[in-house]
């Protein structure tokens, strides 16, 4: 595969991985934002190759992870009204929620579509005249822009039977909430790729500046994260903390500007609570005023209570890197893929999904 | 397996009373009659099928394997195969998984109303097409209609009979350390080729199911190398990963696996990294996974190779005494990682 196996060469691969151990002194934490970043740091068995001083962390980016249970609630709610068809993307669906998961209201008949884009959600709109169409909006800002569009279309289409469950989360927000907690141990942030070829890397110089963290825009493939990684260590070495960029191929500096223009055009910024983290200000995105026909919290009246949180579940230390899912006592006993008591364990990119399946006990 | 035997049997449409089945095809009436007489009997006649009892009787010697398998496919209809050829190459598989020869297959269909006639003769074409091809008779059959939104329009179940070889001896306990692990082809094509169709996630690709026969493939093997072929397994739903993991908890010993041995094509392995789906979770339907005997291993190669069903074969792993009950995987890269069963569905990734 042209574009990828470049990014997987072995030769590289042994040779990154030397020039980390060469120059590393010092023992440091890194934090990788992205679920895809991590399933790859463990599907690829890249943690076994690093220095035993370099710690990695696993971040807070895979958004079903952080989706919190009252928005699951939510999802559910809508799903379980008459005449009315619910898509989302797959990964949401096993995920539980305060009674149940979308996968179990599916099973007792509720209409549940798994779609790849938010647009066939709109065409499904138009083919369903008399059927009510809500999308599960959720993602980073990476998906955000898909989901304007949506939004966009529907309302060129002048349809008025599509409206979004609107559960963006923002990535910069959350890197401040780690740093600024009093037990934080992150050296340097692994920004995630993806979400930086969207909005850009101007967020992240005031959060490096204030914190005195290292940021390092950085992709998914091995070679990415190893580049990325000796990046990070090279600078925390030489006492730096600049904001830096490893996936150069996708991300620009001013972002993508069309999309962020879109994101703006549809949504403004919110509260948002996180999952095992609780509220943070200014954390996510909700349909604006100017689309408010389109926000499936207002059109179907939802007033869910707010739900509490599987008490057995730490993925709120997880998610903020205080600890491993190995540290878990429910981990790989209570709570496996098939039977999950949090989020991270459901997800394919949740850190305790990554480590189930490909870590779960120490290979001889 | 672009070099697949399709037969075009290209048996023209009887005329029917319906272009729909009704409810009144599944009463066992008068319509029943009509279209088993016209559809079913008329395209699959053989001596057994021809006396319409209730049941057939046939004489066979030496051991018998006996398998059975539902086929619920949506759609219907694929690249590379329908639901009917499936439900005949894939009994005839699992037979040939236990080292027999399949000779006589029953047929039951569960169909829902309303579905269209002319789709269930395409059907019946291809049953009739894979069961010549697989040289099997369907010796008894059953169909039943369910009321509309009862079913999904056609559900299909196959039980067969064949004879082990004389020389098979397929069973988990025979599978030492230092055996070798051998995939017969590319992994994932046919859960991809179905993938490529299903609502939502429709994308444009060439990629075709591996639905086909293997008794031939097999057969020729055991006879070649008899006793040194220690399991045989079609990793169909699950795919590579789940069967593997069902060896080893069975063995109690390691599967090691090479990632870069495993063979797939660029075009399952790109659909692959799109839709965040792990190709050795995905479902295959005319590769096998065989277990041998390492002193076999380059002449069972060379020989499967030469096949039409194994032109892509590799040996992908070995067994081992390390990390006992448990699959593990070398990346491209060198790290080494576990290989878990699947849980529920392999969903698609969000971002």
């Amino acid at each position: 595969m042209k574009y990828i196996t470049e990014y997987r060469n072995p030769a590289l691969v042994d040779e990154l991985i030397k020039q980390i151990h060469l120059i590393n002194t010092k023992p440091w934490t890194l934090m990788e934002i992205c679920g895809g970043q991590t399933h790859s740091l463990v599907k690829n068995g890249i943690l076994e190759m690093l220095p035993k001083t370099i710690t990695m962390v696993h971040g807070p980016g895979c958004p079903v992870c952080v989706t919190s249970v009252s928005v699951i609630d939510e999802a559910v709610f809508l799903s379980e009204q008459p005449n009315t068809i619910l898509c989302s993307f797959g990964d949401m669906l096993r995920v539980p929620g305060s009674k149940k998961s979308l996968l179990e209201a599916k099973a007792q008949g509720a209409d549940i579509r798994i779609l790849y884009s938010p647009l066939e959600a709109v065409q499904l709109a138009k083919q369903n005249p008399d059927k009510q169409i809500v999308f599960f909006a959720v993602g980073f800002e990476t998906t955000a822009p898909a989901n304007a569009l949506s939004v966009i279309h529907a309302s060129h289409l002048q349809l008025n039977n599509y409206s979004i469950l609107a559960s963006h989360v923002l990535v910069p927000p959350a890197m401040e909430a780690i740093l600024s907690d009093s037990d934080n141990k992150i050296d340097a942030f692994l920004a995630a790729g993806h979400v930086c070829t969207i909005m850009g890397m101007e967020e992240y110089y005031p959060v490096a500046e204030k914190y005195k963290c290292p940021i390092v825009i950085t992709g998914f493939e091995p070679v990415d994260l190893l580049q990325g990684i000796l990046m990070a260590v090279t600078q925390l070495e030489n006492g730096e903390c600049k904001v830096e960029n490893q996936y150069t191929r996708y991300v620009q500096r001013e972002g993508n500007q069309i999309a962020m223009k879109t994101i703006y055009d549809v949504f403004e910024i919110s509260d948002r609570t996180w999952r095992g983290i609780g509220n943070i200000p200014q954390s996510g995105y909700e349909v604006n005023e100017k689309y408010k026909n389109f926000n499936a919290r207002l059109k179907f009246n939802i007033q869910i209570p707010l739900a509490e949180e599987n008490k057995d579940c730490i993925s709120g230390d997880i998610m903020k890197g205080l600890k491993k899912p190995k540290q878990c006592p429910n981990f790989g006993n209570n709570c496996k893929p098939e039977h999950p008591l949090g989020a991270p364990m459901v997800s394919s990119e949740g850190a305790c999904s990554a480590y189930y399946h490909y870590a779960n006990s120490v290979i001889s | 397996m672009s070099e697949k035997i399709k037969m075009q049997l290209t048996c023209p449409m009887p005329k029917f009373d319906f272009d729909i089945i009704t409810l009144g095809h599944g009463s066992g009436g008068l319509l029943t009659h009509r279209l088993l007489e016209s559809g079913v009997f008329n395209i699959l006649k053989n001596d057994f099928l021809n006396q319409q009892h209730d049941g057939a009787s046939f004489q066979l010697s030496g051991n018998l394997a006996f398998s059975t398998d539902s086929y619920v496919v949506s759609p219907l209809f694929f690249p590379g195969g329908n639901i009917g050829d499936l439900a005949i190459n894939g009994t005839v598989n699992d037979l040939a998984m236990c080292g027999a020869e399949a000779k006589y297959l029953s047929l039951g269909f569960i169909i829902e109303e309303g579905f269209m006639m002319d789709e269930f003769w395409r059907i019946l074409v291809s049953i009739k097409n894979a069961a010549d091809a697989a040289n099997i008779k369907i010796v008894t059959g059953d169909t039943k209609v369910v009321e509309r939104g009862k079913g999904d329009k056609l559900f299909i179940n196959t039980s067969g009979i064949g004879i082990v070889h004389h020389s098979a001896n397929i069973h988990h306990k025979n599978i030492k350390a230092g055996d070798v692990i051998v995939v017969s082809g590319n992994v994932a094509s046919h859960g991809i080729a179905i993938m490529s169709l299903r609502k939502g996630l429709e994308f444009d690709t060439s990629i075709e199911s591996d639905t086909t026969n293997l008794n031939n493939t097999v057969l020729s093997l055991i006879e070649q190398f008899g006793n040194n072929i220690k399991f045989l397994r079609d990793p169909t739903r699950g795919g590579v990963a789940s069967v593997l993991n069902e060896i080893a908890e069975l063995t109690q010993l390691g599967f090691s696996l090479d990632q870069k041995s495993i063979p797939i094509s660029d075009q399952v392995e790109g659909a692959c990294e799109m839709l965040g789906l792990d190709p050795l979770y995905v479902a295959n339907e005319g590769l096998f996974i065989a277990v041998i005997a390492k002193e076999i291993a380059t002449d069972f190669l060379l020989f499967l190779q030469k096949d039409i069903n194994g032109a892509d074969a590799a040996i992908i792993g070995e067994v081992t005494t390390e990390n006992t009950g448990k699959v593990i995987l070398k990346s491209r890269i060198g790290g080494r990682r576990f290989v878990n069963y699947l849980t529920g569905e392999q969903l698609p990734r969000i971002c």
